[in-house]
């Protein structure tokens, strides 16, 4: 599919530029040129898409959905993909929990959502299908929608509710069932304008994390030699998983910019297991969310919140090491 | 005299939004008065599930996203 990319990224950089193919410069140059445009091109595609799907589905309707309906255990599966449609600012994530709390939805499913949403959104789905290939986003999107899945459901089991906030346990206690929402009825073509407006901001707004990123991977990639990291970090090292699940939940909102840089590392001997861990904790917990969660819930609470998410992250590295 | 509330609990895109509404007012010359709302219990009382939101006369405008300049001067003119 991104062939002849591969053939404009050499032209340029062997025909125009007239470095060699076998240079490191060259090599990080055709690189930087080939993931550049590709990155670019596959994540205006893919907000787009989602805005389309997005503007059909906003989070208000999603959930008034689950608050009306009960679903013997399915309204986790909803949650979960309403969570991969929905973007994602860690900002929000307090009006977010408020909101269904106070629609009456269990907490389970309202982690669930708060999971999901963050850890797989457009930029991260672009970003994997343009440095790992479009099997490897899928993986990454279906374990997301897993993680958010079974995160929701254990954190629902363990009753901590006594944890929340006063004043959120008083949101609870008056908790009542959200009206059908009232939509206003646009014709796709009405709402396309907005909904490409809104996705250039995106791409606007995570360019320069992208370009730094895919700079460092550049550089990486023409400078270090294959297998460099093999020797260092390998599928025989038990802490290597937790150790990269451990580094990435500090590291934020440079999701856009740390998955070409990893893509890197996997090119360069390290199991690739080990880096979508890596990946989902950059992307999914974040310190800053953490602290906007403070608002609403004790600290115990974040702590079993983030300890449990961090566990299956953990958990589903191991798992693609050993089946990847 | 118009009000404008913005809501958020104090992110990157609610301060470019709040901004922005500052720069449409001036561009404009309408009067109005900018309200910033960062707590989220008053937040709460307007049913907001993703911020920033915008807020012209007690009316949701935009939400979820930072509204620009050139579009906050059309939601004031109208």
């Amino acid at each position: 599919m991104f062939n002849w990319l591969q053939f404009f990224a050499d032209w340029l950089v062997f025909s125009v530029f007239k470095l060699s193919p076998k240079s490191h410069l060259g090599e990080a140059l055709d690189f930087f040129v080939l993931d550049t445009i590709k990155i670019a091109i596959l994540l205006f595609l893919i907000t787009i898409l989602m805005g389309i799907v997005n503007s059909y589905f906003p989070v208000e309707k999603i959930r008034n959905y689950l608050s009306r309906n009960k679903m013997y255990g399915l309204e986790y599966l909803f949650a979960s993909s309403f969570g991969v449609i929905t973007p994602f600012c860690s900002c929000s994530s307090v009006p977010l929990f408020i909101g269904f709390v106070k629609g009456g939805i269990p907490l389970g499913i309202t982690f669930t959502y708060l999971i999901t949403a963050p850890l797989v959104n457009e930029v991260a789905i672009a970003i994997f299908a343009a440095s790992f290939g479009f099997k490897v986003a899928a993986i990454y999107v279906a374990t997301g929608i897993v993680l958010g899945i079974l995160g929701g459901f254990v954190l629902g089991k363990m009753k901590l509710e006594k944890y929340l906030s006063p004043w959120v346990k008083d949101i609870i206690a008056n908790a009542r069932t959200e009206e059908k929402l009232q939509e206003e009825k646009l014709p796709l073509i009405q709402r396309f304008p907005s909904i490409t407006k809104e996705a250039l901001n995106i791409v606007k707004g995570v360019s320069l994390y992208i370009v730094i990123g895919i700079g460092i991977g550049a550089a990486m990639h023409g400078f270090l030699p294959t297998g460099f990291f093999e020797h260092y970090i390998n599928k025989g090292q038990w802490y290597a998983v937790p150790l990269a699940v451990l580094i990435g939940v500090p590291m934020y909102s440079n999701a856009a910019g740390v998955i070409p840089v990893v893509q890197v590392l996997v090119a360069k001997g390290v199991p690739l297991g080990t880096a979508i861990a890596f990946m989902m904790g950059v992307i999914g917990l974040s310190l800053p969310e953490a602290m906007l969660l403070k608002k609403v819930m004790g600290w115990q609470l974040i702590a079993i919140y983030f300890g449990t998410i961090a566990f299956f992250m953990i958990l589903s590295g191991y798992l693609f090491n050993f089946i990847l | 005299m118009k009000h404008i509330k913005v809501l958020g609990p104090g992110c990157a895109k609610c301060k470019t939004t709040y901004n922005n509404v500052l720069e449409a007012i001036k561009q404009t010359g309408i009067q109005a008065d900018v309200t910033k709302i960062e707590d989220i219990m008053e937040m709460m009382k307007y049913d907001v599930l993703t911020t920033p939101v915008l807020m012209i006369d007690e009316v949701v405008k935009v939400k979820g996203r930072v509204a620009d300049v050139h579009e906050i001067k059309q939601l004031l003119i109208a």
